[in-house]
């Protein structure tokens, strides 16, 4: 086997997130080029692959609030030897989660119907359109979740240092100054 | 069992000393020399009285606790403290230092069940610490992350619990209250007031404020009180300075918890924020939408 077949097989995708964490990974700048050295790219934002194949890790920016978020989550899991939580909303729910003790028809009808400039707004409903979960959930209450990286968005050097550990074949550790939940 | 009995038995630990050894184990070695237990391996002296935790922070080492300052009689609730003192699970906080004890603190096996209890401490509440006016100056947090703690782990609850804003200066956020006690202790021992307190038990253990309307407008509360300025995590904030000082500079920003033994709260001043009312307008088709699914449904 050449080295180049030897390359590790990564997913990403954002589920209910904000793709901030996303941005964060690609804040590792030009270390994107040694990480290209060592890994290809699924299913993922960056290459536009719309369904995950066999990967050896998979990283999942944003929880789940609605049916889809959970089928993509689930595929990603079926798939992939790793997956990592990546930053606040995977993690613990995050921003969309605050939205958890608000019934979702209510919410619903402020933002489409009640709010200022909207007259005779109505709610979206065509069959298109992944159902809202009635709750905002963090992934690993759904499927079992290797690693984590918390933070809003973690930080470059966090992300990098957990995708080095593992490359490493190290327990990805984060010390002070890179584990951070703001 | 009122807690505050042990806590005054200096002499405590005199009795279990015959059965222990030569020793007064309460403070001074009959040999004279200054009484000593084992931290970690390390040596740490004490005197008198003094609650394992107490000599521990005087010789500055770091033993993780929430529900514990320096300045209150202990409350021995959080448990983050515990340690094995000569084998057996204690609270630090409560535990009184004897000469010649071998205490663990710093250990996987302690550390893994300091993170469980953060880690339910973080479900049962509702911390978003993006948004969080303490993110970097709280205990809980910057604990969580002296143990490693990456994940919530458990199922979280997301417990609706209303906040408070009736104070003109003061806001009370409870989906952050660990109930530690320590504003009750502040706001009875210290202010004379009695402007907090918990109620309930179990699982249902929440904090009210003393008032008929249990509303912190309709109490003597003031920024002036020890108990604005004791809470560890965010619940009881100073209006209008929250983001003063930006997420990342702040205190366990700048080193760990277990490096900064006494942390302060971070003042400054802000302008107030404009307050704009919410609209509500008629219904709509909500009524006519399929039901939502929930996470086990799909
Ligand atoms: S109280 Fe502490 S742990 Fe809770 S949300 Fe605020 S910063 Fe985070
Ligand atoms: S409000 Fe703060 S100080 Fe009071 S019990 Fe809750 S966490 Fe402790
Ligand atoms: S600090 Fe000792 S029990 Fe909370």
């Amino acid at each position: 086997m050449n080295a180049e077949t030897k390359k590790l097989r990564v997913a990403t995708t954002s589920l209910a997130g904000c793709f901030g964490c996303h941005i964060s990974f690609l804040d590792i700048d030009e270390r994107l080029l040694d990480l290209v050295q060592l890994v290809e790219f699924d299913r993922s934002p960056l290459t536009d692959i719309k369904t995950c194949g066999p990967c050896d890790i998979g990283i999942i920016e944003g929880g789940l609030c609605n049916a889809e978020n959970v089928h993509v989550l689930r595929e990603f899991r079926a798939n992939c030897k790793i997956l990592i939580a990546l930053g606040a909303c995977a993690v613990n729910g995050g921003l969309p989660a605050q939205r958890n003790h608000l019934s979702l028809s209510a919410i619903l009808e402020e933002v489409y119907h009640a709010q200022h400039g909207l007259v005779d707004g109505f709610i979206p409903n065509d069959p298109e359109l992944p159902l809202p979960l009635d709750k905002v959930h963090p992934i690993h209450e759904v499927v079992k979740v290797d690693y984590f990286i918390p933070g809003c968005p973690p930080s470059a050097d966090a992300i990098w240092k957990v995708l080095t550990d593992l490359l490493a074949g190290k327990e990805p550790e984060l010390g002070h100054g890179l584990i951070h939940y703001d | 069992m009122n807690k505050d009995v042990t806590f005054a038995l200096s002499s405590a630990g005199v009795g279990e000393s015959v059965a222990r050894g030569q020793l007064d184990r309460g403070g001074v070695a009959m040999n004279n020399k200054p009484a000593t237990f084992t931290l970690d391996g390390k040596t740490i002296p004490f005197s008198a009285g003094q609650t394992l935790i107490q000599a521990a922070m005087a010789a500055g080492v770091y033993i993780p606790h929430l529900c514990y300052n320096p300045e209150f009689k202990p409350h021995g609730s959080c448990k983050l403290c515990t340690v094995k003192a000569d084998g057996r699970h204690t609270s630090s906080c409560t535990h009184q230092a004897q000469d010649g004890m071998v205490v663990e603190s710093d250990t996987k096996e302690i550390n893994d069940e300091r993170r469980a209890l953060l880690q339910m401490l973080f479900v049962e509440g509702n911390h978003f610490c993006p948004s969080c006016e303490k993110s970097g100056n709280c205990q809980l947090q910057a604990t969580a992350y002296e143990i490693g703690m990456m994940s919530p782990h458990f199922d979280h609850f997301f417990p609706d619990r209303p906040l408070d804003a009736s104070h003109p200066d003061y806001l009370l956020d409870f989906n952050r209250c660990i109930l530690c006690s320590l504003c009750v202790r502040a706001s009875r021992d210290v202010d004379g007031k009695n402007v907090f307190a918990l109620s309930g038990r179990g699982i249902k253990s929440h904090l009210i404020v003393n008032a008929k309307s249990g509303r912190l407008a309709d109490t003597g509360f003031s920024g002036e009180d020890k108990a604005a300025h004791v809470c560890p995590v965010g619940v009881i904030l100073k209006k209008r300075v929250g983001f003063a000082v930006p997420i990342g500079s702040r205190s366990f920003d700048e080193q760990p918890i277990s490096a900064t033994p006494h942390p302060g709260p971070a003042a400054a001043t802000l302008p107030p924020h404009p307050q704009g009312a919410c609209p509500v307008g008629p219904r709509s088709n909500a009524a006519t939408l399929p039901p939502h699914p929930t996470v086990k449904d799909v």
